[in-house]
């Protein structure tokens, strides 16, 4: 077998190479892939995506051997798994710097990859040949969602037995099966000790599990492509003799050395929080969450942790209002679809389809329709690749009034987060309504108004000036 | 062209930052909503967070007025020696039959406790932080609170709240507050205050000390590591 290799290397590497592709995937992955030279500040938060994934796996990984998923009350009144996080916080040696670490990990999470979806975002590094990196992205965005929602039940205190109680009550108003299903997911008629047991083992095991596998997916597809730029610019376009791209650079040393300096930069950040301002506010560890778990007592106002207050927003932009603004929608498909230049009989087909869904959007609850909204919001960013028409992919080339349009759909995004923390009042209500229906025309539309205004000439070669 | 693009970049890197900052005034507004309680908290002297002669008058405070009815059972009598009290000074202040490695629990049953109060008086491990909230600190609700008690005929206890209205809890310090000046009661409370924040977050102390430390090993770190890819860097034209 070994003799049909060519292994070039000698000793104990040669031995390892004969029977386990070291040198070559190190070669593949690190010394001899080539990355575009150009990359900027958004370029970090994909290393840095793996760093906190890492923290969180690891220091998760200590936190179970002192944590335990027990609803029942101890001794003194207190839920033990309540008491089982102080007792980390106190006891185990070192206990309050692993929880804060992985307290402050799950928002770091969050942040590292908001920025690094926003960097795919704006630079088109969804676009082909990258369709599947961005759906392997997604996919992960998912579970990092799920991941986080599970974790948070665990310190079982007021937030995390309320924010699992609304987020699974909205299961009940899924048509026929909702009320079956919820029962189904707590595996109790309301949140206790089943769920937490279960939620725990989706936390630890099951979501980290699929976690990792779709990190792997997403950059060997990465890796087999190559990495996009901030000029959109393909680098293998341009080649040397020996193949090698020209304004691609080895990744190990020159982005490793660089994504150290990340790390640095995002240590220190990381760390401030971590030992002056672990609860930062509130924001990161809600200080309601202090209170242990009470089925008897409901918080006036629940919010869910600020980073999935976008989205929350938008479930709660979804009252019967908004059920209206579903059927216009469904109506103007409808007559975009007569003005298509489609055979007769799909036209007929969709345009019915759509009235049934108009009706749908009347006949069923609200709150149904406001979960599907929340989860379409996220299912909306998988289909990206295919309503980007644009004829190029950066953002740097793109007609001014598209830096603005994106411009606005951050800002947008901000605002629906923040309302989402608040507890519901009524220009926040009449904001989330049309920020909601911004989001979604902004990626609905986008295969309209990505054809549309003057680009610029998109260079042969990279943008880089020497540092 | 280069430094065309370079522009944009930074432009682009601007308007983000922009953005930022136009929404967090735009949410800066509604802020007020966010705001709860009846009173707004009197902040607690701050000095007295960090005083640990405050905070051990604080324990003596608590074990002689709340520990009848309050545990801190995430707390062990031993660590009290954290803020510095000494073996003997720590058994003086235990309940009789209490060991030093025992948790600080109260005697009271839960279950009476509901029938008379209403509700089981809750355990204090984690008050001074459960009580924060964006109108301010948890140890400056408690502050605020344990000095709001008035006469209210109209309630069981035949006490009232104003920060927490429709309390439970009977005025418990009413002896001592009687018994004081104002400026004496407030002291006394701001130390039991301050106690309970210790009590929140033993840890919170040392934390900020191993802060620091990182923090320095971290600006080190940074600068090693700008110079380092600086000198790769140098090679990429």
């Amino acid at each position: 077998m070994a003799s049909e290799k060519n292994v070039t290397t000698t000793g104990l590497l040669g031995w390892i190479d004969t029977r386990f592709p070291l040198t070559k995937l190190y070669k593949e992955h690190l010394s001899e892939y080539y990355a575009p030279k150009n990359f900027n500040f958004f370029y970090f938060f994909g290393s840095l995506a793996m760093v906190v994934l890492a923290l969180q796996i690891i220091t998760g990984i200590f936190l179970t051997m002192h944590y335990k998923p027990d609803a029942s009350l101890n001794a003194a009144g207190v839920p033990v798994a309540f008491a089982s996080v102080e007792y980390i916080m106190r006891e185990v040696p070192f206990g309050w710097l692993i929880r804060y670490m992985h307290s402050t990990g799950a928002s770091a999470f969050f942040v590292v990859v908001y920025l690094h979806m926003w960097r795919g975002l704006i630079y088109g590094s969804y676009r082909s040949p990258r369709e599947l990196i961005w759906i392997f992205g997604c996919a992960i965005f998912l579970c990092l969602m799920a991941e986080a929602f599970f974790g948070y039940l665990l310190p079982w205190g007021q937030m995390s037995y309320w924010g699992a109680q609304v987020i699974v009550n909205l299961f009940s108003a899924v048509p026929l099966i909702g009320p079956d299903l919820s029962v189904w997911i707590r595996g109790d008629f309301v949140v206790g000790d089943a769920t937490l047991n279960r939620f725990f083992a989706f936390h630890v095991i099951a979501i980290p599990l699929v976690l990792v596998g779709l990190v792997a997916a997403h950059i060997i597809a990465l890796h087999e492509v190559g990495s996009n730029n901030p000029d959109g610019v393909e680098i293998k376009k341009n080649k040397n003799a020996e193949g090698i791209p020209l304004d691609g650079i080895p990744f190990h040393p020159y982005y490793s050395v660089h994504d150290i300096l990340g790390i640095a930069g995002f240590l220190i950040l990381f760390c401030a929080v971590v030992f002056f301002a672990p609860e930062l506010g509130g924001y990161f560890l809600e200080f309601n969450n202090f209170i242990p778990a009470d089925p008897l007592v409901t918080p006036p106002h629940i919010a869910p942790v600020w980073y999935f207050t976008p989205f929350y927003s938008m479930l709660r932009a979804v009252t019967d209002l908004f059920t209206w603004v579903m059927v216009a929608s469904a109506g103007l498909g409808a007559l975009a679809v007569l003005r298509a230049r489609w055979p007769m009989m799909i036209k007929g087909g969709a345009i019915a389809a759509l009235l049934v869904l108009a009706i749908t959007f009347r006949v069923f609850d609200a709150k149904f329709w406001g979960v599907v909204i929340m989860g379409g919001a996220v299912i909306i960013l998988f289909f990206l690749p295919w309503l980007d028409h644009s004829p190029v992919k950066s953002i740097r080339y793109r007609p001014n009034w598209h830096k603005a349009l994106y411009m606005v759909f951050l800002v947008n995004f901000f605002i629906l987060g923040y309302l989402g923390v608040l507890p519901p009042f009524p220009f926040g209500q009449a904001y989330s309504l049309v920020g909601t229906v911004f989001y979604f025309a902004f990626f609905a539309l986008m295969p309209i108004w990505s054809r549309i205004g003057d680009f610029k000439p998109v260079p042969e070669r990279v943008t880089f000036k020497p540092h | 062209m280069r430094r065309v693009k370079d522009l944009t970049m930074k432009k682009l890197f601007k308007s983000f930052l922009a953005a930022i900052a136009v929404s967090l005034t735009f949410a800066a507004a509604p802020a007020a909503f966010a705001a709860g309680g009846p009173v707004a908290l009197d902040a607690i002297p701050a000095q007295k967070l960090s005083d640990r002669a405050a905070m051990q008058n604080g324990a003596k405070t608590f074990m002689s007025y709340c520990l009848g009815c309050h545990g801190l059972s995430a707390m062990r009598y031993s660590r009290l020696a954290d803020i510095g009290m000494t073996e003997e000074q720590i058994k003086a202040v235990m309940p009789p039959g209490a060991k030093p490695g025992d948790y600080i629990r109260t005697s009271l049953n839960r279950a009476e406790a509901k029938d008379w109060f209403g509700a089981a008086p809750p355990d204090l491990s984690v008050t001074a932080r459960s009580r924060s909230s964006h109108s301010g600190a948890g140890t400056d609700w408690i502050y605020t609170f344990l000095r709001t008690y008035y006469e209210d005929a109209s309630r069981p206890t035949g006490w009232n709240n104003k920060t927490y209205v429709g309390v439970g809890m009977p005025h418990v310090l009413w002896d001592a507050q009687k018994s004081k000046s104002p400026a004496e009661f407030d002291s006394m409370v701001g130390d039991l205050a301050a106690f309970l924040n210790y009590v929140s977050e033993p840890a919170q102390f040392s934390r900020k000390t191993i802060g620091m430390v990182v923090m320095a090993f971290l600006a080190i770190f940074f600068v090693l590591a700008w110079r380092l890819n600086k000198v790769y860097w140098k090679n990429i034209k």
